[in-house]
């Protein structure tokens, strides 16, 4: 191209270079920190991890004609099973319920106590720090780490690096290894899983997942949270001077300085000696002193170092602290300080918590009262109706007697209005017609049953109910108005 | 083109056209795209040295794999019979009054005899089965058979056909023609008669003389039908050529009769064995007969298979 331009002869005046709209990613390597935070991050931890792994092999006994799998996704049979409760597929809106319980209940959650979800208990930082603890455990604490990352690629980083990796590969396919074991019984799809019998689509699913883990653990990290995360973003529009952070007190720091020029010039100081601490143990790598951002995940790490600092050198705790912008205000301005209570109960709080309440309470009480049995009828429309020999006319219907207890169940169905109406079906013989008929239904099933219904021959069109009644001491039922077809009007 | 310049704000040649001021940058293709142009080019050769590419004068190249789509729905279609293999397997094997015993072996005979039926019989029958009234065409669902209701009866019928001449095993009566037989007067009277049957007309001694005389030997001296010749059942409700007078007086001055054809060589005979259950399915299925030699164990056996999933018989 040059030489193009050279042969046109023209003048090509050279744009200075635009500023650079991408950096590069800064390796995060976490200090070491215990502090009461860091002990609370290793509970939830634990709590939530254990949850993960281990609520499929919670066994909950459901008699014999149901799995005995407390939480379980039967994608094969339809069914939803969680402990007590059993979800057929046209009650989805119970899982939708739940899902907006989950959606409101993040609302809720943020306006009383900010991003905590993001700083405790979302897999991504869940399964982050559990990586973060192994990069410690295999090249040593920040220094280290640091110092390995600059060094050249000779064996021993090669073998640490391999070694490294191998945990991380090991407890990404734990993790989708244990995902599976939701949608399947547990015990078996172990067995079968290392047979190589299982279903193509579990060892699929558990490639994929030991990939992302993988991935987004064990090198994204914090960049999941900070460019890919659509929630974090949302909760910006959230948070308001009443929502809680993690702050760094500037009016009390600034300005910043060593311990000895604070013993030099004695009062010129504030209370932070700039030594790094808060930065060093922040899993993002933000630097908290620069104010509060989307990096921040609340995870309170730098105030249990920044506490420990100032323990050291005798000044008061809480340079960095959980605190909302109206009480720093307050807190600047030298007001006593407002009960973290004040802060829990505002309006907003309250008013999430009612519309989260309510939802929960509204699913609890459907769930109490939902009906075991339901029939559904849909009437043959190809012949709408046909005449018998002797006559009279007869219609076909298409019931589905649903019974969703774990038992086979006595089911009634009969015939409300249609005078001089009978029934019989594919399984009970036309000498046995009735006004009702009794089916038996399987546990957990649907029986569909071919109805004929027959009625005299002067019968016009009209309509009539079908009525589902359980044969048991529940006497749950069900009925349906449906049309009787007959020739003469059309 | 003489106009090509480069442009001072981004360092990239013009392509040298110029409209009203605006001219067009000669941006390269970013290299992934290129490459990825040539790679496609580089799978079309090999696409076309695989599989049926250039047309020639009666056909296309074959291709080195050897690949066609009659060939792969060939290889599908043997699959799916693959699948199917030991369900036929065993519904070959099985008699045809026993199939009722199996709930699973007729499920899957009536779900098949039902793909069949629509591909084979709905041009007359109707695809809900329900025939054409009026017309001749019977309806399949009712408790009215020609030829008989049970399972045996309706595979005979599918089997051999009606009135086909192709076979010497094939449903065959003729209703004569009574055009000069009978007077006018006569055959009003003859119509008054069966009409009177089914209680649509007042007696008439004439006609009940007549239809002694003429009818009774096929249609029954109550006129309720013969099934061994496909007599229809007079006094019912049922009326296939429809029950006017005028279509009436017409079937004894110049009947018609149905005719179907037989299809043991256009079916397998497991697909007419799907098709008898399917038929019988429909709610005026009826139960086999059982022969008086039959030992009792098995007509018991029969009378259960019915009571649980046959059609009212």
């Amino acid at each position: 191209m040059r030489k193009a331009q050279q042969k046109a002869g023209l003048t090509v005046t050279v744009q200075p270079d635009p500023e650079q709209l991408y950096a590069s990613r800064k390796a995060v390597h976490n200090k070491r920190i215990d502090g009461p935070f860091r002990r609370f991050k290793w509970l939830v931890m634990f709590v939530t991890l254990a949850i993960y792994y281990g609520t499929p092999w919670i066994r909950w006994d459901r008699g014999p004609y149901a799995p005995d799998q407390a939480v379980l996704v039967d994608l094969a049979h339809r069914r939803f099973y969680m402990f007590g409760i059993e979800i057929w597929p046209h009650e989805f809106y119970f899982v939708a319920g739940l899902l907006i319980m989950a959606g409101i209940g993040l609302f809720l959650v943020t306006s009383a106590v900010g991003r905590a979800w993001c700083g405790y208990a979302c897999p991504q930082t869940v399964w982050t720090d559990l990586f973060q603890h192994v990069d410690r455990f295999v090249d040593g604490d920040r220094n280290a780490r640091m110092r390995l990352d600059a060094a050249p690629w000779t064996w021993g980083k090669v073998l640490r690096r391999a070694f490294k990796w191998l945990i991380y590969l090991t407890i990404a396919f734990w993790t989708g290894g244990a995902w599976i074991m939701y949608f399947a019984d547990a015990p078996t799809l172990v067995h079968d899983f290392w047979r190589g019998e299982a279903a193509p689509v579990a060892y699929i699913t558990v490639a994929v997942l030991t990939l992302t883990t993988f991935t987004l653990g064990g090198f994204m990290r914090e960049q999941v949270c900070i460019y890919m995360c659509p929630w974090p973003r949302i909760q910006t529009a959230l948070m308001d001077e009443k929502s809680l952070l993690v702050t760094y007190k500037d009016w009390r720091g600034e300005p910043r300085g060593s311990l000895k020029k604070a013993e030099k010039s004695p009062g010129e100081y504030g209370d932070c000696i700039d030594c790094q601490q808060c930065v060093a143990v922040c899993p993002t790598g933000w630097d908290i002193r620069k104010g509060p951002d989307i990096s921040c995940i609340t995870c309170a790490l730098c105030i249990d170092a920044c506490d420990r600092v100032m323990k050291d050198i005798g000044r008061p705790r809480g340079l960095i602290d959980y605190a909302t912008l109206e009480d720093c205000k307050a807190e600047a301005a030298g007001e006593p300080p407002r009960p973290p209570w004040k802060t829990l109960l505002r309006p907003r709080t309250i008013a999430y918590f009612l519309i989260w309440g309510s939802i929960g309470m509204g699913l609890l009480f459907m769930l109490g009262v939902r009906s075991h049995t339901d029939l559904t009828v849909s009437p043959d429309r190809n012949p709408p109706y046909m005449l018998l020999s002797d006559g009279s006319i007869r219609n076909s219907y298409t019931l589905r007697l649903r019974n969703m207890e774990s038992r086979p169940r006595e089911m009634e169905v009969a015939l409300e209005g249609l005078p001089g109406g009978l029934m019989w079906s594919d399984t009970i013989a036309r000498e046995d017609a009735a006004r009702t008929q009794v089916f038996t239904v399987p546990a957990d099933a649907t029986l569909p049953v071919r109805a004929y219904v027959m009625a005299p021959a002067d019968t016009g069109a009209t309509e009539f109910t079908f009525r589902l009644t359980s044969l048991d001491e529940q006497r749950e039922s069900d009925s349906v108005v449906t049309g009787f077809t007959a020739p003469g009007e059309q | 083109m003489e106009n090509k310049r480069i442009d001072e704000a981004t360092g990239t040649e013009t392509v040298g056209h110029e409209w009203d001021g605006i001219e067009e940058l000669n941006t390269p293709l970013p290299r992934w795209w290129l490459w990825t142009f040539y790679l496609t080019i580089i799978f079309a050769i090999g696409y076309v040295i695989a599989y049926p590419a250039i047309p020639m004068v009666s056909k296309a190249t074959e291709g080195m794999l050897g690949w066609s789509s009659r060939g792969q729905l060939a290889d599908e279609m043997t699959a799916a019979d693959l699948a199917r293999q030991d369900f036929r397997e065993q519904l070959a094997v099985t008699d045809l009054n026993k199939m009722t015993a199996d709930p699973q072996l007729l499920q899957q005979a009536v779900a098949g005899g039902a793909a069949a039926f629509k591909v084979n019989c709905v041009q007359c029958h109707g695809s809900g089965a329900a025939g054409v009234q009026d017309l001749g065409y019977p309806n399949l669902n009712d408790d009215d058979w020609l030829w008989g209701g049970d399972i045996e009866s309706i595979h005979y019928s599918i089997t051999y056909g009606i009135r086909q001449p192709e076979d010497n095993d094939m449903r065959q009566s003729i209703m004569p023609t009574f055009d000069g037989a009978l007077d006018s007067e006569q055959i009003n009277a003859v119509v008054d008669h069966v009409l009177s049957l089914s209680g649509k007309a007042e007696i008439n001694p004439q006609g009940e003389q007549l239809f002694a005389d003429n009818c009774a030997a096929c249609h029954g001296p109550d006129g309720t039908g013969m099934r061994i010749f496909g007599a229809p059942n007079l006094a019912d409700a049922i009326w296939l050529r429809g029950d006017r007078r005028e279509a009436i007086s017409s079937q004894i001055l110049h009947p018609k009769m149905g005719a179907m054809p037989a299809w043991k060589d256009r079916l397998d005979p497991v697909t007419i064995k799907m098709l008898a259950a399917y038929v019988h399915s429909l709610g005026g299925g009826e139960e086999t007969v059982v022969p008086v030699e039959e030992p009792a164990a098995d007509a018991q056996g029969a009378a259960e298979g019915g009571a649980d999933s046959d059609g009212p018989a």
